[in-house]
């Protein structure tokens, strides 16, 4: 056994000394790898970056479009001064990964975030058998059961059917990264035209540029004819809530996907119509369920409800501690991303950095196995 | 059931005044009479109490979840509401809603007060296990939980009179007072045309807005009545069959709260209906509001109460002469009545007449104002003379011309998270105000008064400058200085600080101050010692 756990709470990132690597950072560091493109994950300005292949497309429009990034396939292996990294698919979002790291027979898994349910866009869930599990806790308390993925769809096809009959427009409101492209996949599409905020309209295109299977949108403009809005679908993010963007789709009634809906206390002070449960992190049981499966017998406990869950995992027979994080800040980090997204510039770096920080790179990831 | 747990949702959902109408409204056409009977008395406050201890019906609920007691308030304090909190805990059914209609389950529900302890268990989670989640979360309002849904007594009416086409102020006068679901029916209460026999039965009290702008925009001030506006409780006072009844403005029957007013029932001919306010009243002069607020609220009055906070009641209106309701005469001629009255009887000591407050000029009054709190008033009512007596708040005919509140600036030191619709978010906070010591002291806990941007703000500040944990208490960082307005202050044993002050609210956040500029507990003496 390593002197120092082979995985650190450093308050900068999940670290790995001994080959000197971190795990979603929220300063830059030197040599990051990112679990997924969330941006409480993905932050900008390390030299480089390693990530699953389908996150790519997000970290290039979020972080820039030159930051010197290496990918990697589900399975792959790495080894960085003797310690074997892998990506282990999350089921989170697309391209989101666990990150599995191995040094002298310890295994050790940081899962970012996860859920379990097959939600027909990512890559589903695979539980990886390790001794240390670290495990998000966004929704880990008791009250929270999803239902299952198609009825709230259904839900969300009735709404709109609803919607259309009283000639109004849906506008139904989510994360960009995540929940529409899982919307997108799974309501039926009773229109040709869906409209969507700038947010989604660009993440939408980069990810059609680069192969993923989703329906095209179509922006909304200041010159959209406002008519053409009647029964018909709008995704937009969170932040619109309450702007003067969302004025142009009167009548309309308003929709939200998260899983904070299962609370009506959320639900109201959202002041929206309609509150779908639907969320990207897992639920209870789920939640239960992963950390099981893992087979960890020392369970650390990021982002969410920290202290109830270490406890609850402790009086269950599961070594379990907390750790504070950065992360789970999804909702703020969205409210800028509309922002951001508009100026969306790289990171100030010169050329001649980068290139030599590429080589060096490729230098520190040794071997490369399949 | 469904029906009535979907109308519940519903109107949950929507916080527009038009569509709850219109939603409640649907209810009372589709619902059967029975079921509507009972709506109604869910929606105008008045639950039967079942006999059961939450303390055991939480255990039932942590025990069929499969989760330990600390678990089950973990989830309480994240919710926010009791009811909701188990149907979300309890496994989830596979029956999608039970068939039994809402009456059915009030009469399952009255079976309980009967039973031992085992056997309620068992009726509750047999109940528990027919129904679907948010009949669960209704079924557990009905049993133990305050049936508060956003909707006012105003709205029902509104409702209610649309779907019987009736008068809105006749459904108004009907759904008030005392009477039993079980006692009576949605006919004879709502629709019944005949005689009026409920001799308890109140009228719906007529509102003040505030005035808007200067007083001189209300016109000539000819047309116009001003008294004080007193400190105490609106209250209505009725003398019919021989029995005195007092109500107070929460629509709550108060009459055994006030021996002091008992005497009214020998001095008041048959058939009296009087609107006036109930004060604190020593020495022949009435008293600030928190003399009141020693004795209200208590559940057994003590001799000592009674002699250190006396009441009398301040006549300013009179609804009803001879058994006849007079609300529809003007102002003027009701006032007139009043006089009357009053000067028939023998001289009272606690039966007061409110005086006209003489006045030719509005400057007169502007004048007179911020005397106030020297006659233990908050202001002044301004009454249109030739006004009818009106159902709830309109606008129009009677203002209300309040003087401003007091206020300090002080620093945010505690806070808890809110329940319901604030559930999750830190809205409940103390404030305190800095000691000769150098010492921040609390001295008043307020939830209102900030927009839902501020809350959200304050909110992010408190999740990132969290000191402590007590319970569901945090310790914060003091750093935030608010404005804190009240309405009036006292000295109190009972707090830390000395100090109580009533009515606290945000009246706004002083970005623009350091915590060490706030004030401290002398200024907030300073003000005790003004206003006493």
């Amino acid at each position: 056994m390593p002197a120092q756990p082979l995985l650190q709470f450093t308050g900068k990132s999940i670290y790995c000394s001994v080959a000197d690597v971190h795990i979603d950072p929220w300063i830059p560091v030197d040599l990051a790898i990112i679990t997924h493109a969330h941006s409480d994950h993905a932050r900008g300005g390390s030299r480089h970056y390693l990530a699953h292949k389908d996150s790519e497309p997000i970290l290039r429009l979020r972080l820039g479009a030159d930051i010197s990034l290496q990918t990697v396939e589900y399975g792959e292996k790495f080894v960085i001064n003797g310690v074997t990294f892998s990506l282990h698919p999350a089921g989170h979002i697309i391209g989101s990964a666990q990150i599995r790291v191995e040094h002298k027979g310890e295994v050790w898994v940081a899962s970012g975030d996860y859920k379990l349910e097959n939600d027909l866009v990512c890559t589903p869930f695979e539980p990886v058998k390790c001794n240390v599990f670290i495990t998000e806790s966004t929704f880990g308390l008791p009250i929270y059961k999803w239902r299952p993925q198609q009825e709230i769809m259904s839900e969300i096809d009735n709404w709109w059917r609803q919607n259309k009959r009283e000639d109004k427009a849906s506008v139904l409101m989510g994360y960009s990264l995540g929940k529409m492209q899982r919307i997108l996949k799974n309501i039926e599409l009773q229109d040709k035209v869906l409209y969507a905020h700038g947010a989604i309209y660009r993440l939408n295109e980069r990810l059609r540029e680069a192969g993923f299977d989703l329906p095209e949108l179509t922006l909304v403009t200041k010159d959209t004819d406002k008519k053409l809005f009647r029964g018909s679908l709008i995704l937009a993010p969170p932040s619109v809530d309450g702007s003067t963007w969302i004025r142009k789709f009167a009548p309309y009634s308003l929709g939200y996907c998260s899983g904070w809906m299962a609370l009506r206390g959320a639900k109201n002070r959202r002041a929206v119509d309609q509150g779908f449960v639907l969320s990207d992190h897992v639920d209870w049981p789920d939640l239960n369920t992963a950390v099981r499966e893992s087979g960890a017998e020392k369970v650390y406990v990021t982002h969410g409800y920290t202290s109830i869950f270490s406890r609850w995992l402790n009086e269950n027979g599961i070594e379990a501690g907390e750790v504070h994080t950065m992360y789970g800040n999804e909702d703020e980090n969205e409210e800028e991303e509309t922002v951001q997204d508009q100026t969306a510039a790289a990171p100030q770096s010169e050329d001649e950095d980068l290139i030599s920080g590429t080589n060096n790179l490729n230098a520190r990831i040794g071997e490369t196995e399949a | 059931m469904k029906q009535f747990a979907e109308l519940f949702m519903n109107l949950d959902r929507t916080n527009k005044t038009n569509a709850k109408v219109e939603l409640m409204k649907n209810y009372f056409l589709t619902a059967s009479d029975e079921d509507k009977l009972w709506a109604l008395t869910l929606f105008t406050g008045r639950r039967p109490s079942f006999k059961v201890n939450r303390t055991q019906v939480k255990e039932w609920a942590a025990e069929e979840a499969g989760i330990p007691m600390w678990l089950f308030q973990e989830s309480y304090h994240s919710v926010g509401d009791l009811g909701e909190t188990i149907s979300l805990l309890l496994p989830r059914s596979p029956i999608q809603g039970s068939d039994k209609s809402l009456t059915e389950w009030f009469h399952y529900l009255n079976m309980l007060p009967g039973m031992t302890d085992i056997e309620k268990h068992d009726h509750i989670i047999q109940a528990w296990m027919q129904l679907s989640q948010h009949e669960t979360f209704v079924f557990n309002k009905l049993l133990m939980g305050s049936f508060r849904i956003g909707v006012s007594q105003t709205l029902v009416v509104r409702a209610l009179a649309e779907a019987t086409e009736t008068d809105s102020n006749i459904i108004a006068h009907r759904v008030m007072g005392q009477w039993d679901p079980l006692q009576t029916t949605f006919e004879t209460l709502i629709l019944d045309k005949g005689e009026d026999d409920n001799a308890s039965r109140p009228y719906p009290f007529f509102l003040a807005y505030p005035v808007e702008g200067d007083v001189s925009g209300l016109g000539n001030p000819e047309d116009w009545f001003a008294e004080w506006k007193w400190d105490g409780i609106r209250s209505q006072i009725i003398f019919r069959n021989g029995e005195l009844f007092i109500w107070t403005r929460g629509e709550e029957l108060s009459t055994e709260k006030f021996p002091e007013l008992h005497f009214l029932s020998s001095v008041l001919p048959e058939g009296t209906v009087l609107d006036g306010e109930i004060v604190s009243y020593t020495d022949n002069r009435p008293m600030p509001f928190s003399v009141l607020q020693t004795r209200i609220g208590r559940k057994n009055l003590s001799k000592k109460a009674l002699q250190e906070a006396p009441v009398a009641f301040i006549a300013y209106d009179i609804l009803e002469v001879d058994r006849k309701d007079i609300r529809s005469l003007t102002q003027q001629e009701r006032r007139a009545q009043l006089e009357q009255l009053h000067h028939s009887l023998p001289v009272q000591p606690f039966f007061l007449l409110s005086p006209l407050i003489q006045f030719k000029e509005w400057n007169e009054l502007h004048d007179l104002h911020p005397l106030s709190r020297q006659h233990a008033a908050e202001g002044f009512m301004i009454k249109r003379k030739n006004s009818t007596y009106q159902v709830g708040r309109k606008k129009g005919d009677w203002w209300k011309w309040k003087i401003n509140p007091l206020s300090v600036d002080a620093v945010l030191i505690y806070a808890q998270k809110g329940s319901g619709r604030r559930a999750e978010l830190f809205t409940d906070y103390t404030f305190a105000v800095w000691g000769d010591d150098g010492k921040l002291i609390p001295f008043a806990k307020a939830y209102s008064g900030l927009t839902d941007v501020e809350i959200g703000q304050v909110d992010y500040f408190i999740k990132r400058n969290v000191l402590e944990k007590f319970g569901p208490v945090r310790t914060v960082k003091p750093e935030l200085v608010f404005e804190i307005g009240f309405e009036g202050i006292n000295e109190s044993s009972r707090h830390k600080s000395g100090i109580a002050v009533r009515f606290p609210r945000i009246l706004r956040w002083r970005k623009d101050k350091k915590a060490e500029e706030a004030d401290t507990l002398e200024n907030l003496k300073g003000i005790l010692e003004t206003y006493r």
